[in-house]
């Protein structure tokens, strides 16, 4: 796990291996790697507001569970980000197949899932609470 | 800038994607700051390291969003820019458990 992570912060390995693609495939793989890092902002960014915005929830300490969640997720989104963009790049210098990925469905359900949870707790404050 | 015209426009739709990061790396330190300020000791602590994350973002993500000079892809800066969302991340963390105790 360290050898991978030493790898992210090593440019000049990355730099070795394969032939130097088309700049434009680089920067190309750059704006999705930001396109990414954003979405994981993004997350970050929920779990903040939802510290700060959302109303007492019907669980006890639900809404700390909401905020961490998402700021835990956002984190990952940005460290998956990183890897793809490093493995991406050595499959483009390589002429390799590009790496496919589970992630983006992962995180749709992940995302899709807790907002239905939020519909529930929603509707049981507006029907039990008051 | 590379020889050969580029019709896709790519250095400079990157340098957008860079300033776009960078916009929305600020609204996520002034969420943070907001949440952090109730006036006690450690919100200022916490506030203080999102603001140190948000310089040095800042530094990084201005490097890459501006000038005319030679493509520059990849780098150092990639993992380093990840490394500051996560510790934004981790900070946001410690702010919303500090209000459990």
């Amino acid at each position: 796990m360290w050898e991978v992570i030493r790898r992210w912060f090593d440019p000049a390995e990355l730099g070795s291996v394969g032939e130097t693609p088309d700049y434009r495939f680089s920067l190309a793989n750059e704006r999705t790697f930001l396109a990414w890092l954003r979405t994981g902002l993004a997350l970050v960014g929920g779990g903040l507001a939802a510290a700060q915005f959302l109303p007492t929830l019907p669980m006890s300490h639900l809404r700390e569970v909401i905020a961490v969640a998402l700021l835990l997720l956002g984190a990952a989104v940005a460290i998956r980000a990183v890897d793809h963009w490093a493995r991406t790049e050595r499959a483009i210098r390589l002429g390799e197949e590009l790496p496919a990925s589970r992630f983006p469905a992962i995180l749709a359900l992940a995302v899709g899932g807790g907002a239905l949870l939020l519909v529930v707790a929603v509707l049981m404050r507006a029907v039990g609470g008051r | 800038m590379s020889t050969g015209r580029d019709p896709g426009l790519q250095p400079e739709r990157t340098r957008l994607a860079w300033r776009r990061t960078l916009l929305t790396v600020t609204v996520v330190t002034a969420l943070a700051v907001r949440l952090a300020s109730t006036g006690d000791p450690t919100g200022a602590v916490l506030a203080g390291g999102t603001v140190l994350v948000w310089g040095a973002l800042l530094v990084l993500c201005w490097r890459r969003g501006t000038g005319t000079g030679p493509t520059r892809t990849g780098g150092r800066t990639l993992p380093l820019v990840t490394a500051g969302t996560v510790v934004l991340a981790l900070l946001g963390v410690l702010l919303v458990l500090r209000g459990l105790w």
